[in-house]
């Protein structure tokens, strides 16, 4: 178990208001091994995004509040550090990519300054190396003429750039693993396939591991080792990706993938989950996804669904598909 | 960059030209007359009131007295119709008692406004914001006059310090600190009074941007990279924060010339506002004119400067 | 197949129970202790001001807030009396005076109760006109905006407001001639329009039909004009000059205050006009005031009411402020800042003249501030339901 570089253990963390408690992440876990692929998936709203934040200690609490669970990082708890360790750890080993490239730079400090900044906050480097490692690091993420981007404003840069400079800063200090929330939910059709072609290239180049964050099934099929299928703040399946597209187990995933529109039929009519996703203020303390699933019985509505083990990591929270046995995906 | 500059001076001529017209409008069409050309007034023979109306140019029609009234006062020769001084002078030296006043009283605003809306928006919610938060409600929905009168009551009890005017009156020759230290009493009380709803508004508006600004994304960025929580506070969301109120550094020019009318006249201060007050009870139309027109310029001038500024500081606007 | 148990499914369908928006509202307000209680002293002052008219006027008021008892004045709050002394019609109705009398004897509290109406009315008046002002300028220029105004029009206006001048300085003939041409030409233009159809104007008429101006920069440029004002100082000169009265001043303080309503309600309509609701309006054939009265403006209303509800605040301020000077309402009728302005003589030895009205102002003022501060946190649809 050496190879495990993340290792999220039943993580809770609940936002606190005046008169509601809405539960974000209801006891999630899972891995991330060094050098791998892990996909999280999930509509808007399940906490995907939460679960990420939580791991790097950037939400505000309060409103937000951590009721337990672990977050492991090369065997370490992140929830027990104080703030100046965490510090260390953001940026240095643990970088992040966020969804809007149009919001996440600062719009007064030129992407020199930022990038520069990533480096500076970790690292003692004279002034003019720091220079050629920002230079590198905008060749690297491919960048055209890095020495002149170099003192441009983030509003003189297009949509895909400046995504580009938020993985150049993210990579800056060399990290273990890097977390991208929906890096190309933003962008074009055209720059998402370019973005996840630089993210596979420089996994590949720098021996990281990658948490990547989305929606988007599709993506997920190019570029992950492993997935983990989120709904309403709890993990439903996970598995290899070839297990999860292939014999997924739980109605949740198979909804999803039969609403990818490649795998429908020419003409018919595409397929989508009823209901939406549950408030997390009043989500039912049994199988979250009941209310809306095909194969419901009185028992998702009273008790929490097991995991189920389906052999070769493949686990699934569905007890009910698992006494009959999987029915196919038509 | 050169044409909005051209652009912006264009269009603030006109402006003004509209002003200077709204204003003579104003002033000539209300009902009433200066007390020396009206009829009624019994201290002046018919002989003399037509003298008056002929030197104020009073007899002529409308559209030459306004010509007649901005010639002399951009040839700078206007002069009060109370007292055949020159407005200009008279402005002058009023100005030169009200700038301590708005010296004192602009640097106060400034420099606490700032620190107590930047700590509020970083401990929100907390004792420190709630506080400051009724503070300045408080502070922005007392009048003037009640606020006035009961810091006088305050000081003249606690310290026994007369308060009202510039200085006490006969103080003569009594030692050099002792008549330093009555100016700044004098002036301590008017210009903290004349601050106080500048600092509770500008430090309301200094927590809102701070917080809008520490909710973006970019914060949340910087947090990411593994930024001191201090660095991101006072780099990233501050210098963002910041940018509209280089703006308002444009809009303190205005309040050169306005002075509290209302304060002055409660500590008998003989500034601009107090002057402008006697002219509009003695219907010195010259001197209502001028203050008018000066504080159009004023304020025009004020809007040009912040939106120069604001092209300096933010690097998104560029023309 | 696994049946449905519909019946289980009900319950705990994970959604929240709809709440509908004044609940929601109520809940806001609840949750922002400050504006709730500012809206609790507003309803109170209300109350109070709508009480204050009805015992204070009238031949044979309730509380006289003009009986001058000469032998009792300056006495204390809550000090009751001299019985033997006053006359049966001269004892004040409650037994004491509340808040004591002043240099003429007269009940503070019955001119307290005189000048609350004063106060309600001045905010409410001027901001109601500030406000109908401001929407009705910041609706044309948002929504109209963009047409331009004719070489023709404002030859027309120019020529109709000549005409008026002139009536009114009392060139009889040449008023009213330039007035009938003016018109004449405003129906003649209605009738040409018809008359030619599609077809173009000749040449020559083209200098007279180009576009000068566009609504909306005129509109803003006076806007411009009326900020380059220093307020009060405006207030003050335009009030002194006209015959003292209450309503002069509501009107005057509303003529100078609009430019806040029309700067929201033209931004607000601006965006609102990009808005696919109302490109599906306008699609259907919905006519331009439907539009603006059913779809624009209560999507507006939003920052004027907040905006509004704070004007009020700044002219209760104003007015005291004006009579405080002495501009203000004509003397034997009380307001906050008279009471206020003739108590400064005595300061110290009648400091409740000072403070019992000054604390009345501050209290309304701070009230409506509350108030409209939660109010923009009510109407602000980032707050509504989280967490």
């Amino acid at each position: 178990m050496d190879n495990i570089l993340l290792s999220v253990q039943d993580l809770k963390f609940y936002f606190i208001g005046n008169e509601r408690v809405a539960r974000a992440l209801d006891g999630v876990s899972y891995e991330v091994s060094k050098g791998e692929t892990v996909c999280l998936v999930g509509e808007s709203g399940c906490g995907k995004t939460v679960s990420a934040l939580t791991i790097l200690r950037i939400i505000p609490q309060p409103p937000g509040k951590i009721m337990g669970g672990k977050v492991l990082f090369n065997g370490q708890n992140l929830l027990d550090l104080s703030e100046e360790e965490m510090q260390k750890i953001r940026g240095n080993h643990i970088a992040m990519v966020f969804q809007e490239p149009m919001t996440s730079l600062n719009p007064v400090f030129t992407v020199e300054d930022q990038i520069q900044e990533a480096i500076m906050v970790h690292e003692m480097v004279d002034e003019k190396s720091v220079r050629e490692r920002c230079i590198q690091l905008l060749k690297d993420v491919g960048i055209p003429s890095p020495e002149e981007r170099l003192k441009d404003y983030p509003h003189q840069l297009s949509g895909g750039q400046r995504q580009r400079v938020m993985i150049a800063m993210a990579l800056a200090c060399d990290p273990d693993l890097v977390i991208a929330d929906e890096p190309t939910t933003a962008l074009d059709v055209t720059i998402q396939a370019q973005i996840l072609n630089l993210f596979q290239e420089l996994k590949q180049k720098r021996q990281m591991s990658l948490l990547y964050i989305t929606h988007d099934l599709g993506v997920v099929a190019n570029i992950a080792d492993r997935i983990y299928v989120m709904y309403a703040g709890i993990i439903v399946e996970q598995g290899d990706t070839s297990n999860i597209f292939h014999n997924p187990c739980h109605p949740y995933t198979q909804g999803l993938l039969k609403s990818l529109p490649g795998r429908a039929k020419r003409g018919s009519k595409l397929h989508s989950i009823p209901g939406t996703v549950p408030d997390p203020a009043h989500k039912p303390g049994s199988c979250p996804f009941h209310p809306r699933c095909d194969f419901a019985i009185q028992a998702c509505g009273t008790e929490f669904p097991r995991v189920c083990d389906y052999g070769e990591g493949h686990l699934s929270r569905c007890p009910v598909l698992y006494e009959n046995k999987v029915p196919k995906v038509n | 960059m050169l044409s909005f500059i051209g652009r912006s001076i264009i269009q603030k001529i006109i402006t003004l030209f509209f002003v200077s017209v709204v204003s003579f409008l104003i002033i000539h069409l209300a009902p009433g007359k200066p007390s020396q050309v009206d009829p009624l007034n019994p201290k002046f023979t018919p002989e003399m009131v037509e003298r008056f109306r002929k030197e104020f140019h009073l007899d002529k029609p409308l559209y030459i007295q306004y010509i007649y009234f901005y010639r002399d006062l951009l040839t700078g020769k206007t002069v009060s119709w109370k007292d055949n001084q020159s407005v200009l002078k008279k402005i002058w030296e009023r100005f030169l008692n009200s700038l301590p006043l708005f010296i004192v009283g602009t640097i106060l605003t400034w420099t606490l406004s700032f620190p107590i809306g930047i700590r509020s928006a970083i401990f929100r919610g907390g004792l420190y914001d709630r506080s400051s938060t009724f503070f300045s409600y408080l502070l922005i929905s007392i009048p003037g006059f009640f606020f006035a009168y009961i810091l006088i009551i305050f000081v003249v009890t606690r310290f026994h310090v007369p308060v009202i005017g510039m200085e006490t009156f006969g103080l003569g020759a009594s030692s050099w600190t002792h008549m330093v230290m009555d100016r700044i009493w004098h002036l301590l009380l008017p210009s903290v009074l004349g601050a106080t709803g500048g600092i509770a508004i500008l430090s309301r508006y200094v927590r809102s941007q701070m917080l809008e600004v520490e909710s973006q994304d970019y914060v949340r960025t910087a947090r990411a990279k593994g930024v001191p929580e201090e660095q991101v506070l006072y780099k990233h969301a501050l210098r963002n924060a910041l940018l509209p109120f280089v703006t308002m550094f444009g809009l303190i020019l205005p309040g050169l010339i306005g002075g509290s009318v209302i304060i002055e006249s409660i500590f008998s201060w003989p500034g601009m506002g107090r002057m402008a007050y006697e002219a509009i009870l003695a219907r010195d139309y010259p001197i209502i004119l001028t203050v008018n027109f000066i504080s159009a310029v004023l304020v025009l001038a004020g809007t040009f400067v912040s939106d120069v500024l604001y092209m300096v500081v933010d690097p998104r606007i560029r023309l | 197949m696994i049946k449905k148990d519909i019946k289980n499914l009900l319950q705990n369908t994970g959604v929240a129970p709809r709440r509908s928006r004044l609940q929601e509202s109520w809940r806001i307000l609840k949750g922002n202790s400050l504006a709730f209680v500012g809206l609790i002293i507003f309803a109170l002052f209300f109350c109070t001001a709508l009480a204050g008219l009805i015992l204070t006027s009238g031949t044979k008021p309730v509380f006289d807030p003009a009986m001058v008892r000469l032998q009792e004045k300056l006495l204390p709050p809550l000090s009751s009396p001299n019985l033997e002394t006053l006359r049966p019609e001269e004892i004040p109705k409650l037994g004491v005076y509340l808040f004591g009398t002043d240099d003429l004897g007269r009940d503070v509290f019955a001119r307290m109760l005189q000048g609350a109406w004063v106060s309600l009315t001045v905010g409410f008046v001027a901001v109601g006109i500030a406000v109908l002002i401001g929407i009705f300028m910041g609706g044309i220029s948002g929504y109209f905006g963009q047409s331009h105004i004719r070489v023709d029009q404002i030859l027309a206006a120019f020529v109709l407001l000549l005409g008026g001048g002139l009536l009114a300085v009392g060139a009889i003939f040449s008023g009213s001639a330039l007035l009938l041409i003016g018109s004449a030409y405003i129906f003649f233009s209605r009738w040409l329009k018809k008359g030619l159809g599609k077809q173009p104007p000749p040449k020559w008429m083209k200098v007279f039909f180009a576009g000068v101006i566009s609504i909306d920069t005129l509109i803003m440029r006076l806007v411009d004009i009326m900020l380059c004002f220093p307020s009060f100082f405006l207030i003050l000169t335009v009030v002194a000059l006209l015959p003292a009265s209450m309503y002069n001043i509501m009107i005057v303080i509303g003529l100078t205050s609009w430019m806040g309503a029309t700067r929201f309600v033209r931004a607000e309509f601006l965006s609102l006009r990009e808005q696919d609701f109302v490109t599906a309006a306008r699609a259907l054939g919905v006519s331009n005031w439907r539009i603006i009265f059913r779809h624009m403006i209560p999507n507006a209303i939003a920052p004027v009411l907040v905006s509004a509800t704070i004007g009020i605040a700044t002219a209760i301020l104003t007015e005291a402020g004006l009579s405080f000077l002495g501009f203000g309402v004509p003397p034997p009728h009380a307001t906050w800042g008279n009471i206020l302005s003739d108590g400064k003589r005595f300061i110290f030895d009648a400091p409740w003249l000072t403070f019992v009205p000054g604390f009345a102002i501050l209290l309304v003022v701070l009230s409506f501030n509350l108030f409209g501060e939660g109010l923009r946190d009510i109407l602000n649809p980032k707050l509504k339901e989280r967490y």
